[in-house]
């Protein structure tokens, strides 16, 4: 995973509330058995027309958001599946940061497993920050994570919380699986304790 | 905490699967049951692939196809869509080198994942499981945890048997009194989204319980626990009873004998006690539910039958107007329009939600003697193999195609657009499935959640229709309980 530690760039936004999985990649885009190449998918039925040209309307689709790093949104942001396809097209598109009210669980974890940082602040935060990224392409917005500050382009700064534990793995690009695997004695004293109160978790492979 | 603390049944599971507490408070969680399908595990077993690991508990870990497949017998012959294909294919290569065990396409056990871990005994009470797919709140219906994950996560559990997580908040939804004339599980479960909202339950698992919950059949349960993740719950669950005892008892996979008598003994243990505290309650009174169908574009935005379309003009802030008048625009619905008058093109009888012997039965049972209505298309399409085997063995088979429904193989089918069923633009579906999102059933298309019963009404009528004007009363009774 490639580190996030600060970020500056052009924030898009998009002022809508429950944008679920669906609207981030539509199912049909779930074949692939790749993680790569999937910002062509991003927004997709928000983005192209039925003859693949683009929705000059939608924000991501007008200069300078093409070029977004940061999406803005509000509240329940990624909720429905959990697909880890749509950080996945969000990250290839080029967006590292999305910030909203409050996001669905699953995404929100599928996030910091890719390097994209989901940042809560409250509604009007977000709703003073769409007004900032209306501005364009001289309005940056940066994202500090080791200082946990949003920096308006006004030069404000913007605290958010971030758990400890997944800003630790951001900023050192951390494979969580690996650690874990660090434990493996543990995980096995469990299972050795488990397998004797609850055998039948233990029955071996059923035939099949 | 302390063990003489009053537990809920979430705080029993949750703290018998610690495997151990990080210093910022996140636990690394034992998986007792790993479940795994073709659309989000081929990057997971391409991670493990790369970095040289081995699946760690293969008795604990069962892979099936359900996304993807067809619904009809072309399954049987080569699924003709490309990606489709590979991604099947991928699966099964992916097993075949890691030895996990696999229930093939055509095998009759095959089915859609949610629906063939309780049915097979692979879904037990107070267990862990997780699958790459929300809708693993299902299994919370056995009393379990089960939730769904990531592809980052489904390779962690892969390789370690655990997942890092952060405990999660406890909620209630108590659904007190008795279920009124007409209504269902189905009925139930979109009436509390409506209620609580998409959001209602984030950073939540929604513990059901009360006398209408207690009163449902394990499909009942399953369905309402299905729809956690529509509410933003990270699971739902229903404590185990002499119901759920029973169900395992007939289950071909699960534990026998002693072992199942010393498993009930301590399932038994993992009701909620009395006084535990929860960190959010809801309460609804079950007589108050009507069958219930979505309006719109998200599943919170549900009505009773017998309602019209809001005007956006009266919502609350400009947002929310915005949205709601995207929604009837996408819908293409008009303000006050009776939902009873809207014609329907499809009828989707199927899904994780909707997809199990159950509901079939509830479906025929309107179907019987009627005929589905001039230029609808009816489909059912049974959960799982072993469901089709039952469903045919009770000759509902027949009864639907007398009426015109389709009857297809076990599979997602048409709740998503990964698999030939599917919407085309502007068309309108009475459906059993779980999301009603833009572009769900297939793009453009137009998605109405109701119950199989409610679908089987629509199919008949050609219309959105009042169930209970089609049932004779004493049927319906029976069914509600």
């Amino acid at each position: 995973m490639t580190p996030f530690t600060t970020l500056t760039g052009i924030a898009a936004p998009l002022p809508m509330a429950n944008v679920d999985t669906d609207k981030i990649i539509p199912a049909r885009f779930l074949k692939t058995i790749e993680r790569k190449g999937l910002g062509r998918a991003a927004f997709a039925d928000m983005r192209f027309n039925d003859d693949g040209s683009e929705k000059p309307e939608f924000v991501l689709n007008q200069e300078p958001y093409r070029h977004a790093e940061i999406l803005v949104a509000h509240e329940n942001f990624g909720c429905g599946s959990s697909r880890e396809h749509a950080p996945w097209a969000l990250l290839d598109f080029g967006i590292r940061c999305v910030i909203a009210p409050d996001f669905a669980d699953i995404f929100f974890n599928n996030s910091f497993k890719n390097g994209v940082l989901p940042i809560r602040l409250p509604r009007e935060i977000c709703d003073a920050l769409m007004e900032d990224a209306r501005l364009g392409a001289n309005a940056r917005i940066t994202v500090d994570l080791a200082r946990q500050v949003v920096i308006r382009p006004s030069g404000e700064e913007i605290p958010f919380e971030v758990d400890a534990l997944r800003k630790h793995r951001l900023l050192n690009g951390l494979d969580d699986i690996g650690e874990t695997m660090q434990r493996a004695s543990v995980i096995e004293g469990f299972e050795a304790k488990q397998r004797a109160t609850q055998p039948w978790l233990y029955a071996g492979t059923p035939a099949t | 905490m302390s063990v003489t603390n009053p537990r809920t049944l979430f705080d029993k599971i949750w703290e018998a699967h610690v495997v151990e507490t990080l210093p910022d408070g996140t636990a690394l969680l034992y998986i007792d049951r790993h479940l795994v399908h073709e659309v989000t595990s081929p990057q997971a077993f391409e991670g493990l692939r790369d970095a040289g690991r081995r699946v760690h508990r293969l008795d604990g870990t069962f892979a099936v196809t359900d996304h993807n497949v067809p619904t009809d017998s072309t399954r049987f012959t080569g699924i003709q869509e490309p990606e489709s294909a590979l991604q099947v294919a991928t699966l099964e290569k992916n097993v075949a080198e890691f030895g996990v065990t696999y229930i093939p396409l055509n095998d009759k056990r095959q089915g859609i994942v949610h629906i063939i871990g309780p049915e097979l005994g692979l879904s037990l009470p107070g267990m862990t499981i997780v699958c790459g797919d929300s809708h693993t709140s299902t299994h919370g219906a056995m009393g379990a945890l089960a939730f769904g994950i990531g592809t980052s996560e489904v390779e962690h559990v892969l390789a370690t048997q655990t997942l890092l997580q952060k405990p999660a908040k406890n909620m209630r939804v108590t659904v007190n009194g008795k279920l009124g004339f007409g209504c269902t599980a189905k009925d139930i479960v979109l009436a509390i989204i409506g209620k609580i909202g998409t959001a209602g339950g984030t950073g939540h698992v929604i513990e059901f319980a009360g006398e209408a919950i207690r009163a449902l059949d394990m499909a009942g349960r399953m369905t309402v626990c299905n729809m956690s993740i529509e509410a933003g719950a990270r699971a739902g669950m229903i404590a185990p009873d002499e119901k759920t005892f029973d169900y395992v008892r007939e289950r071909p996979m699960g534990p026998k004998g002693e072992a199942l008598e010393r498993a009930i003994a301590w399932w038994s243990t993992l009701p909620s006690d009395e006084g535990a505290v929860f960190d959010k309650e809801v309460v609804l009174d079950a007589a108050e539910i009507a069958p219930m169908v979505s309006w719109g574009t998200s599943p919170e935005d549900v009505l009773p039958i017998t309602g019209t379309v809001p005007d956006p003009d009266y919502a609350a802030d400009e947002a929310r107007r915005a949205q709601l008048r995207r929604m009837v625009e996408y819908m293409g619905l008009a303000p006050g329009q009776r939902l009873q008058d809207l014609k329907v093109d499809a009828v989707f009888v199927g899904s994780c939600t909707n997809g199990r012997i159950e509901d079939i039965r509830a479906a025929a049972e309107v179907a019987r003697g009627r005929r589905v209505a001039e230029g609808v298309r009816a489909m059912i399409v049974p959960g799982s193999g072993l469901v089709k085997e039952q469903a045919e063995r009770e000759g509902l088979d027949v009864i639907l195609k007398e009426a015109g429904f389709e009857w297809r193989e076990a599979g997602c089918s048409m709740c998503l657009g990964m698999n030939p069923d599917k919407l085309s633009p502007g068309q309108r579906c009475a459906s059993t499935s779980n999301r009603n999102f833009e572009g769900r059933q297939g793009k453009g298309g137009r998605t109405h959640l109701l119950s199989p019963a409610m679908a089987a009404a629509a199919a008949v009528t050609g219309h959105l229709a009042d169930v209970r004007e089609l049932m004779p009363r004493e049927v319906a009774m029976g069914d509600a309980a």
